[in-house]
């Protein structure tokens, strides 16, 4: 088939995009959390996995049990000073690209627990993208976070690094 | 800084049954199937298992420690959040010991009212356990149904409260407000609902041919060992003891309704499946009572030294300012002394123990946590069974991080 042949088959069924925009759009459809529920918060964030709000609707329902499959780390509740380095030590299995969501006020922030035992805000050890506020955010509060993300993901692209 | 657990594998020199090595492996504390962040060394003989240590405190919050800086009416917010599968049972446990320490007695409407918010957490509580212990064990579908109807509690507890998770609905002197037309209809209808739905569960997993194989004879505990190790809960009445609090040693009035305690024989982890089962039937028929019965009249002590005058009374009377202006600035006090009340969460027996030197702050809180208790006989339930069944096994138990680590 020649040039003029293959151009004259597709007709009108060309897009022309940029490798980011592909790549972007790609990366934001398919975001997978990693299965890494700390405490309260977790419980919200499986009934977002469930059928009423349906997390798969965002391509987010493969929640991995491996880090290394993982693209989100999902904070989703209270990080004490003992889980502090094995809540870094996921993260850092984690492959790039990876995104954090601080899900709930104790991980922003400490929440109502301002004390020894907790580290007041899980940003001290790992970035993160989204915050969310609520004890415990509403399971569609996490729908919006992942929204947001994905957002930015796309418009991203290929650029990975902050 | 703790370090981090590292190696997950390593020799322990012993020499096992079957000519191998003993070897001692890592279990968490990230691991999907441990319930949160539960850490377990184990040392595994080829694939048995023979010794069982776990590792807590991943979780801990600091919580009793935290309701010392925090004001009398403060601390029921942090209740809530220990065990976060049964806030409005944590509250209650609170809110009895300081209602007993300052000899108040709660008018009958919140008395049903609490009642009512009890059951429909053990039935959420029960709802996770089922739909996570399904999951693990290879019954994906059973989080769905079970979600279906948590979502419904939740709303539930959204309409009463207008918080869905940690509601801190039931405080020291009543409750946090009354109920709506709407709720009591919602309620109406769930309680009409549920036992078609706890019907459909058992047709997914009393006879499912996997789950028997996964959990029958898995997870021995006999009646003897459950005493000994202060096991509580669904787990000693899956050993065929019938001990529940809520007739043992009533409170809220729960010796007026009439149910029966659910026991099992079986002494595995299909036994306890079929207490929990039963105490979801049983939490319905309370359920019904207290709806037949919900009487009217207020559902707060009338104390204004103890609770803010209404909104109304703002408005015309000084002393009502004063009143609300000082219950939000210093709170209220309560006479020296401790007291320790326990109830029935879906875990075991909640207890919650305070000491007050007569301010306006405990000196001491301390919760006596089902899971943390029940956690002991995880040794001795997972002694010389393979490893697979560790995760059954964890199920089975039941715990809540925040509970046993508070
Ligand atoms: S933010 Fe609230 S719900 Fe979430 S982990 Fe903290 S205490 Fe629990």
């Amino acid at each position: 088939m020649g040039v003029e042949e293959l151009v004259a088959s597709l007709g009108d069924n060309v897009l022309t995009t940029t490798l980011g925009k592909v790549i972007g759009w790609g990366r934001g459809n398919s975001v997978w959390p990693a299965q890494f529920g700390l405490a309260c918060c977790a419980i919200e964030m499986i009934a977002v996995a469930t059928a009423r709000l349906d997390i798969g609707r965002f391509g987010s329902e493969a929640m991995r049990a491996s880090p290394r499959q993982a693209d989100l780390m999902i904070v989703s509740g209270r990080v004490s000073q003992k889980m502090a380095p094995i809540l870094r030590t996921v993260y850092d299995q984690m492959p790039e690209p990876k995104w954090v969501i601080s899900m709930g006020a104790c991980a922003s922030t400490g929440g109502v627990f301002n004390n020894y035992a907790l580290l007041q805000g899980v940003d001290k050890i790992v970035p993160v993208d989204v915050y969310i506020p609520g004890c415990p955010p509403r399971p569609e509060d996490l729908l919006n976070a992942l929204m947001i993300l994905q957002e930015r993901i796309k418009a991203r692209g290929i650029v990975t690094q902050s | 800084m703790i370090e981090s657990p590292g190696v997950t594998v390593t020799r322990t020199g012993e020499q096992g049954a079957f000519g191998g090595e003993l070897l001692t492996v890592n279990f968490g504390p990230h691991h999907p199937s441990t319930h949160g962040v539960l850490r377990l060394i184990v040392d595994l003989d080829g694939e048995q298992i023979k010794r069982v240590q776990p590792v807590i405190g991943y979780l801990h919050t600091g919580i009793e420690k935290q309701m010392e800086a925090l004001r009398w009416q403060q601390g029921v917010v942090v209740t809530d959040r220990h065990d976060y599968l049964s806030p409005p049972i944590n509250n209650l446990a609170y809110a009895l010991a300081v209602e007993k320490l300052m000899g108040v007695e709660v008018p009958p409407r919140a008395q049903v009212l609490r009642v009512i918010m009890s059951e429909l957490t053990r039935l959420s509580s029960h709802l996770v356990w089922m739909g996570t212990s399904g999951l693990e064990l290879g019954a994906m579908s059973m989080l769905m149904y079970c979600f279906r109807e948590r979502e419904q509690i939740m709303d539930l507890n959204e309409e009463i409260s207008g918080f869905r998770m940690h509601t801190s609905y039931i405080r020291p002197g009543g409750v946090f407000a009354d109920s709506t037309p709407r709720f009591l209809e919602m309620l109406d209808k769930f309680v009409r609902e549920m036992p078609g739905h706890i019907d459909e569960y058992e047709d997914l997993l009393t006879m499912n041919p996997i789950w028997r194989a996964r959990t029958i004879g898995i997870g021995r505990l006999p009646a003897e060992d459950a005493k000994v190790l202060g096991a509580t809960g669904p787990m000693l009445r899956g050993s065929g003891v019938a001990w529940d609090l809520r007739k043992s040693m009533p409170y809220s009035g729960y010796e007026d309704y009439d149910f029966e305690v659910a026991v099992s024989n079986d002494c595995d982890c299909y036994g306890r499946y079929l207490v929990r089962i039963k105490e979801m039937r049983e939490a319905v028929k309370i359920l019904r009572q207290a709806l037949d019965r919900l009487p009217d009249g207020p559902v707060n002590v009338d104390d204004r030294k103890m609770l803010p005058p209404p909104r109304e009374e703002l408005e015309t009377s000084m002393e009502a300012v004063i009143h609300h202006f000082k219950l939000f600035t210093e709170g209220y006090t309560v006479p020296a002394g401790d007291a320790y009340v326990a109830v029935e969460s879906g875990r075991g027996e909640n207890g919650c123990y305070i000491v007050s030197d007569g301010t306006h702050k405990p000196r001491r809180v301390k919760f006596r946590s089902a899971s943390f208790v029940n956690l002991q006989a995880l040794e001795r339930m997972a002694l010389n069974h393979m490893v697979a069944d560790m995760i059954a096994i964890i199920g089975t138990a039941d715990t809540v991080l925040g509970d046993v680590d508070r």
